[in-house]
């Protein structure tokens, strides 16, 4: 007789653990997965819905394994019926091995990873965070939301809650047993047939007995108000603290002659990516356009990409268009204010001066970061990729760069930069503070 | 037989199973294996288990005991994303090689298939396990359990202690060197008890804690040239550290200069565990083979004895038809040679050519044909043999010829295969060889050995890949291994790759490179 354990009722998922191990592994891939896609995609692929398969090697167990392309082997095979010694047979297609039949290859399944879209745009914003952004939200609690909480015993007259009040007086008034109208009414209508009969001293002796019991439960109804101040209940209300999750996002662009249409393309793709991470991270996002040739317009989306126009450059009107709107629209206190700038860095003679008059003295201030990305030539890419020469923007950016460290600058010379130097642009940064 | 077979009755009816029928088929098959095949087993111990179970085991190779890490939960998703889509049956059993011998039967199994899993499992591979010369050796049946399960509470204890990332790191990297992890040719030696691992442990720790030669650095005194590499010492260098060592993980786990006691502990139990499945990878068609032989030749005279129905017994062949179904290597299903179908039908020869023996058998096989004991011929062989010796020793023409086997000879360089030999007089000897060749697993592994490491220079870890019929490895693969190596070793690490019979140098490597 053997032993028999009956196991069905051992706890079940031993391996749960395993796979979660897997899971977060598998995370790491899909990561760069996506990463790749976006990147040989462009942007707009990242908002859609992706199917990323993960090859069951692809969590990687590498060993030291035969290469398949080299040496000399022999295969054993069952089931010849046409072959006899010396037949030559031709490879299949390139060399391949055998297909499945040299008994080395199985065909297998990938994992498929279906991802939404906001998984996906999670993956890809994981680490980048806004710079400042809690501890502004920490700061000021600006606005206040009344907020339902239960009943209170006292408050305004405007508040009070008739049904629960009502319910009380009901209640209180069934427990002290006040005397109802039809009792009061039942012993007058007594007594008025009494007084009807002719009087004798039995019928005064019951009218006198009557009045009385009237007379007291009259008076015990005065007693007992029918509603009292006790039963009285407000509706209660508790301010909540809204959060300040507002953004606003300036794109400030120059459209003047010298930026082409590849320029306007890398300014977009960064300005698409920047929106994408404010709608993600912000309850609402505003985003205002402002587009610049030697004058500064505001200009809705499609105008901002698309118009032609152009004329000579002052950057320093875009900065001056912005400088106003904040003023008009976007209270420092209520908004948290981003500026991307995407610019060739041309500049009109002595403005560029300006400009960092501007920056330094109001607006950066008021922003949480400012952004500015300058579109460079791939061929001038390897001369200032490093270097702090440049245009007189960025040369005069420079100065602003090192006063403020919500300021960053940064050069992009193809679609490929365009991630990269994002990430770098709004990684956190756990120290930069806002100065003064 | 005949009136004996009337007179007896069923041993079990309809498909549902319960304890009891399954104590009386238990006991029944025993006695019947024990005395028509002369078996001789351990204890057995049977688990009824749900699917999902099942499943689980399956993810964690089989054993009901292991640490945790991510690969299995990656075997345990695929698995299951086969078994959903309906691409892939579960298995019916698991057996374990152990002692007591552990069989876990589905509880989805009908009957009859728990008697033919009862026969294949609790008789077959137990068998095989209690007596093949290997398993005796090489494993310690009566340890394994215990031994998984202080490897799973020790992993878990690292986890807490030093953090998930840094186990499943050193994990990772032994898992990687899994293969180079076994001894070929010494013998491990016997799992210890829990106290003598306590101690051993201890003691590692001591030395780890105490001065080490190994690590002394100090320059060498102004007055005193650095001694000269003479061969002399290069020779003194190699003994000391028993060099060449073919044993990766144990190279590494006794030598390497960075690792913490801890992690030579979880290398040692990964080896431990490559060790203990080696010999399975070698036995492949004998284990199976002789598990089939037994169910089938028992649940046969069960049938003969009319202890069990028409309609189970065709259950029954069913399912064994499906376990030794072999297509041909045009069809697509064709995948491998099976070792169910291979192992049976050797077995099967056997039992032919013992009783009723061609003149062709008498030729190859004059110490077994027609000496009518097959019993003893294939307990003999079951016991003493692994899958090449086994397939060396016994795959007669017949077998050739019915199976029709044929070998192709494929060069890399050349556009076509060459049919080298047929199941022919000239070509019987020939393919034979050649199959035995493929199941040697020492053989048809890359060969790959520490040849020497300069402890007091750079430290620079050197293998050698031995490359056998110019067959080199996969180069990501490789590079991606060597990684692996190098964060067990914490120095650079270096392969050569020299030809096995020019010596010529075919290639070189070093994670400087990678």
């Amino acid at each position: 007789m053997p032993i028999f354990i009956d196991r069905r009722l051992n706890p079940k998922d031993k391996s749960l653990g395993n796979r979660q191990r897997f899971l977060r592994r598998a995370r790491e891939e899909l990561k760069r997965s996506i990463r790749d896609k976006v990147r040989a995609g462009g942007i707009a692929e990242l908002d859609r819905e992706h199917v990323v398969p993960i090859p069951r090697k692809g969590t990687g167990e590498p060993t030291f394994g035969d290469d398949k392309e080299s040496g000399r082997r022999q295969h054993i095979l069952p089931g010849n019926r046409t072959f006899s010694s010396g037949d030559l047979i031709p490879k299949p297609g390139g060399g391949g091995g055998y297909g499945s039949a040299a008994g080395t290859t199985e065909s297998e399944d990938d994992f498929r990873f279906v991802l939404s879209r906001e998984e996906v745009l999670d993956l890809f914003f994981e680490d980048l965070e806004l710079p400042d952004l809690v501890k502004l939200n920490l700061k000021q609690v600006l606005s206040f939301k009344p907020r339902r909480a239960g009943f209170a015993a006292s408050g305004a007259p405007t508040n009070i809650n008739v049904g629960r009040t009502m319910r009380n007086s009901h209640g209180r008034r069934i427990a002290l047993r006040r005397p109802k109208q039809a009792e009061l009414d039942a012993i007058a209508r007594q007594i008025a047939e009494l007084e009807a009969k002719p009087a004798s001293a039995l019928v005064r002796e019951r009218i006198a007995a009557l009045r009385e019991a009237l007379d007291r439960l009259e008076r015990r109804r005065k007693r007992i108000a029918y509603v009292d101040p006790v039963d009285i209940r407000f509706n209660r209300f508790d301010p909540q603290p809204l959060p300040n999750a507002n953004a606003v996002m300036f794109c400030l662009m120059d459209v003047s002659g010298s930026m082409g249409e590849r320029e306007k393309d890398l300014a977009k793709r960064f300005f698409v990516l920047l929106h994408l991470f404010l709608t993600r991270r912000y309850e609402r996002t505003d985003i205002v356009f402002i587009r610049h040739t030697h004058l500064a317009k505001e200009v809705d989306e499609h105008t901002f990409f698309y118009h032609t126009e152009s004329g000579g450059t002052v950057v320093s009107t875009a900065l001056e268009e912005m400088h106003r709107i904040i003023e008009q629209r976007y209270p420092v206190a209520e908004w948290n204010i981003y500026a991307a700038q995407a610019s060739d860095g041309d500049n009109f003679a002595g403005d560029s001066e300006r400009c960092i008059e501007l920056l330094d003295r109001k607006l950066m201030r008021l922003c949480q970061y400012f952004a500015y990305v300058e579109i460079i030539d791939e061929r001038e890419s390897h001369i200032f990729g490093a270097t702090e020469n440049g245009t007189s923007l960025w040369r005069a950016y420079n100065a602003v760069d090192g006063k403020w460290p919500n300021f960053q600058m940064r050069r992009i010379a193809a679609p490929a930069d365009i991630y990269p130097v994002f990430r770098q642009l709004f990684a956190r940064q756990p120290d930069l503070r806002k100065s003064a | 037989m005949v009136s004996q077979a009337r007179k007896s009755e069923l041993l079990f009816s309809g498909s549902d199973w319960n304890f009891a029928k399954l104590a009386r088929v238990y006991d029944e098959i025993e006695a019947l294996g024990l005395e028509k095949l002369g078996l001789d087993i351990y204890p057995v111990q049977m688990e009824v288990i749900s699917s999902e179970q099942m499943l689980d085991a399956y993810s964690s190779v089989g054993m009901p005991l292991m640490y945790r890490h991510w690969s299995f939960g990656k075997r345990f998703l695929y698995d299951e994303l086969l078994y959903r889509k309906g691409a892939r049956g579960l298995a019916h059993e698991l057996v374990i090689n152990s002692s007591p011998c552990i069989v876990y039967l589905m509880e989805e199994n009908t009957m009859a298939l728990q008697a033919l899993v009862i026969a294949h499992a609790a008789l077959g591979h137990n068998h095989f396990f209690k007596n093949n010369h290997l398993f005796r050796q090489w494993t310690d049946a009566g340890g394994i359990l215990s031994y998984l399960d202080f490897a799973k509470s020790y992993i878990a204890r690292c986890e807490e202690r030093h953090g998930l990332t840094a186990v499943e790191a050193i994990l990772d990297s032994a898992h990687a060197l899994m293969e180079q992890g076994v001894f070929r040719y010494r013998r491990p030696p016997k799992l210890s008890s829990e106290q003598q691992r306590e101690g051993l442990r201890e003691r590692l720790e001591y030395e780890e804690r105490s001065f080490n030669d190994l690590l002394r650095t100090l320059p060498p005194s102004p007055g005193k040239s650095k001694p000269e590499a003479t061969d002399e010492i290069l020779a003194e260098r190699k003994k000391s550290l028993k060099l060449p060592e073919e044993n990766l993980l144990y190279f590494l786990e006794k030598n390497s200069l960075v690792l913490e006691p801890w992690q030579r502990e979880i290398i040692r139990i990964v080896r431990i565990i490559a060790q203990y499945f080696y010999p399975q990878q070698q036995t492949q068609v004998m284990n199976e083979g002789c598990a089939t032989f037994v169910h089938y030749t028992l649940m046969n005279t069960l049938f003969d004895r009319c202890r069990i129905s028409e309609g189970a017994m065709l259950e029954i062949l069913r399912n064994h038809s499906n376990a030794v179904f072999q297509p041909a290597y045009d069809d697509p299903r064709y995948s491998r040679i099976n070792p169910y179908a291979l192992g049976l039908d050797m077995m099967q020869d056997i039992q032919r050519i013992s009783t009723a023996p061609t003149a062709e058998d008498r030729d190859w096989f004059p110490d077994i044909a027609g000496r009518g004991d097959w019993r003893d011929t294939l307990l003999d062989a079951w016991a003493n043999h692994r899958d090449e010796s086994f397939v060396r020793q016994y795959l007669s023409p017949t077998l050739i010829r019915k199976w029709r086997l044929f070998m192709l000879a494929d060069s890399a360089d050349e556009p076509h295969y060459e049919v080298a030999s047929i199941h022919n007089e000239r070509g019987y000897a020939k393919i034979r060889s050649a199959l035995a060749q493929s199941y040697d697993v020492g053989a048809s592994r890359p060969d790959i050995q520490v040849i020497d490491v300069d402890l007091l220079g750079d430290r620079r870890l050197r293998l050698q890949h031995t490359v056998k019929n110019g067959i080199m490895l996969e180069g990501a693969s490789r590079d991606a291994t060597l990684r692996h190596i190098r964060n067990l070793w914490g120095y650079e690490v270096s392969m050569v790759a020299l030809d096995a019979e020019t010596g010529a140098m075919l290639s070189e490597r070093s994670t400087k490179e990678i």
